[in-house]
C-alpha cells in the first residue's frame, strides 16, 4: 500500500495557485479546485472568462438571483457586474485557442514530466477513450501559461505525477506549473524542478509520491501562502 | 416576409425519420425544450443530434425520453455523459451508448463550434491546433468501432501540426431565443447564447423557437445576434423554468 501524506486542503493549493495571477490577466478556472481560486482573487483587476460565452463572470447567485439564463461552464448559476460581456461560443473559443488567456488554470487526472496533461477521460468507467472532452484540448491549446491544481496522488495514493502518461491526453508538453496539496513544482526543459514544500512533510516523503525524479531548486521554500 | 409559425407541430412538420438536428445548449443553459418536447411526441427515429456542450446532461427530462423511445440513432457533442460515474451508470443514455444502441462521437467544444461556423461560412474544412498529440489526432472518438478506421490527415504549418476537421452541416437547427421577429432576427438571452447563433448558421433548414415574439424593428437592428437570412421558420413558446444545475 502507497503511503498517503497530509498536506494542504484544496481551499489553500488554491490559494497558492492564485498567487501566480497578477493584475491586468484575463483568466480561465476550469471545474474543481480551479474554481475555488475565486474566492482568492477579490480586489484584484483580473477578468475571469467562462467558455460558455461570457467575460467578467460575477459572484455565484443564491436566491432571488438566481437566472437560468445566466451559468458559468459549471452550470453554477452566476451574477453579472460592471463590464460583464457576453458572446457566442465561436468567439468564446477564438479567445481561448487564439491564445487571449493570460492564464488557464485547469485540474488533472496526472501531468507527466514533460508537461503532458490528461484530465478528461478515466479509464475506471469502462468507456476507453469515449469521455467528456468538453473544452479542455481548446483550453490548453492557446493557454499562453497553463496552471495545474491537484492532490499530489490519487485516493488510493498512486502518483498523479508520472513519467509517462497512462491515461489519454488532453494535450502535450503544455503545463507550466503544478500546485499540490504537497509541492509547487514547474515544469523545465530538463525536467520538474521542486520549488516549494508543504512543511509537514520531507524532500523523500514528496519524491516517493512523485514518479519521475524531481529536481530540487537551491532555492527550495515552504509553500508560500 | 413572415416566417411565423402558429405551432411548434407545423413549425418542424418536415422532420423525418434519420433527420440530422443540431440542438444548442451548454448543459441546460440555451436549450430549445419546447421543440425537442414536440419532437418526442411527433415520434420519428433514426435521428442524430448534433450537439455542443451537453444538452442530453443538461436537458435530462426531454433528452432521456429521445432515448426510452429509441428515437436516436447517435449523438455528436463534447460532453455527453454525466460527470459521475454512479449517475452515468443509471443514465439511459449512457447505457444505450454501452450496449452500443446508439452512436456516441465526441469532439472537442471548440472544434465543434468550428465545424458549425464552418459549415455556416461554406468552408469544407479547416486545420486545428487542438487535439493533436492525442486519440483526437488518430479519428473519431467513437463507441463504434467501424466509425474509428478512418484517420484525421495532419500538416505542419511554421513548425507546428494541426489536425484536419471537417464542417458539420445538419439537416435541422432547433434553436432558442428570447426575442424574435416575423422576419427570424434573434436575440439571445445572456449565456443562453452560446451555440444558438452558429448552429443557426450551419443547418440547411433552421427552426427558431422564441419566448418573446416581437414586432419587426422591436429588436434594435444593432442589437441583433442572428439575422433572419439565417432562419427558416419562427415560433412562439412560453418560457420553461428547469434546473440549472448538473451532477
Amino acid at each position: 500500500m502507497p503511503v498517503k501524506f497530509e498536506g494542504l486542503p484544496r481551499e489553500m493549493i488554491a490559494m497558492r495557485a492564485a498567487k501566480e495571477l497578477k493584475d491586468g490577466d484575463y483568466v480561465n478556472l476550469g471545474i474543481g479546485i480551479p474554481t475555488l481560486i475565486s474566492n482568492w482573487i477579490e480586489g484584484m483587476d483580473i477578468v475571469l472568462q467562462s467558455e460558455i460565452g461570457m467575460l467578467k463572470t460575477g459572484p455565484l447567485a443564491s436566491g432571488d438571483g438566481v437566472d437560468q439564463d445566466l451559468v458559468n461552464a459549471s452550470c453554477q448559476p452566476v451574477t453579472q457586474i460592471p463590464g460583464t460581456v457576453y458572446f457566442d461560443i465561436v468567439e468564446s473559443f477564438a479567445m481561448l485557442r487564439g491564445g487571449r488567456m493570460d492564464a488557464i488554470v485547469l485540474g488533472a487526472l496526472q501531468v507527466s514530466e514533460k508537461g503532458d496533461l490528461a484530465g478528461w477521460a478515466n479509464p475506471a468507467r469502462g468507456l476507453g477513450d469515449v469521455g467528456n472532452i468538453g473544452g479542455s484540448m481548446d483550453l490548453c491549446a492557446g493557454a499562453k501559461r497553463l496552471l495545474i491544481t491537484m492532490e499530489h496522488t490519487t485516493r488510493e495514493g498512486d502518483p498523479k505525477i508520472v513519467s509517462e502518461l497512462t491515461y489519454p491526453a488532453t494535450a502535450r508538453g503544455v503545463v507550466n506549473m503544478i500546485f499540490t496539496d504537497l509541492a509547487v513544482i514547474e515544469v523545465t526543459p530538463k525536467g520538474l524542478l521542486l520549488k516549494e514544500i508543504y512543511p509537514g512533510v520531507t524532500l523523500e516523503d514528496v519524491q516517493s509520491v512523485t514518479e519521475p525524479k524531481l529536481i530540487i531548486a537551491p532555492d527550495l521554500k515552504e509553500i508560500q501562502l | 416576409m413572415d416566417k411565423t409559425y402558429h405551432t411548434p407541430e407545423e413549425a418542424i412538420a418536415d422532420v423525418g425519420d434519420g433527420a440530422v438536428i443540431a440542438i444548442p445548449g451548454f448543459f441546460a443553459c440555451g436549450v430549445p425544450r419546447i421543440l425537442l418536447r414536440t419532437l418526442i411526441k411527433k415520434g420519428v427515429k433514426g435521428l442524430t443530434l448534433t450537439c455542443g456542450c451537453g444538452p442530453l446532461v443538461g436537458a435530462v427530462e426531454e433528452l432521456t425520453q429521445l432515448v426510452k423511445n429509441k428515437q436516436l440513432k447517435k449523438v455528436i457533442d463534447s460532453y455527453g455523459l454525466f460527470r459521475s460515474m454512479s449517475k452515468g451508470l443509471e443514465d439511459p443514455f449512457e447505457q444505450a451508448v454501452r450496449a452500443g444502441e446508439i452512436e456516441l462521437e465526441i469532439y472537442p467544444m471548440g472544434t465543434l463550434a468550428e465545424k458549425y461556423r464552418a459549415a455556416g461560412a461554406g468552408i469544407p474544412a479547416f486545420y486545428t491546433p487542438t487535439g493533436v498529440g492525442t486519440v483526437v489526432e488518430k479519428g473519431a472518438v467513437s463507441n463504434m468501432p467501424w466509425n474509428r478506421a478512418a484517420t484525421k490527415e495532419t500538416r505542419v504549418f511554421d513548425s507546428k501540426k494541426y489536425v484536419l476537421e471537417y464542417a458539420l452541416k445538419p439537416d435541422f437547427a432547433f434553436v432558442h431565443a428570447y426575442e424574435g421577429d416575423r422576419e427570424g432576427n434573434l436575440r439571445y438571452r445572456r449565456t443562453a447564447k452560446n451555440f444558438n447563433h452558429v448552429m443557426a448558421t450551419a443547418a440547411r433548414v433552421t427552426i427558431a423557437e422564441v419566448e418573446n415574439m416581437v414586432g419587426l424593428g422591436e429588436i434594435a437592428p444593432d442589437c441583433v445576434h442572428t439575422s433572419g437570412i439565417f432562419v427558416t421558420r419562427v415560433v412562439e413558446v412560453p418560457r420553461v423554468s428547469f434546473a440549472i444545475t448538473i451532477d
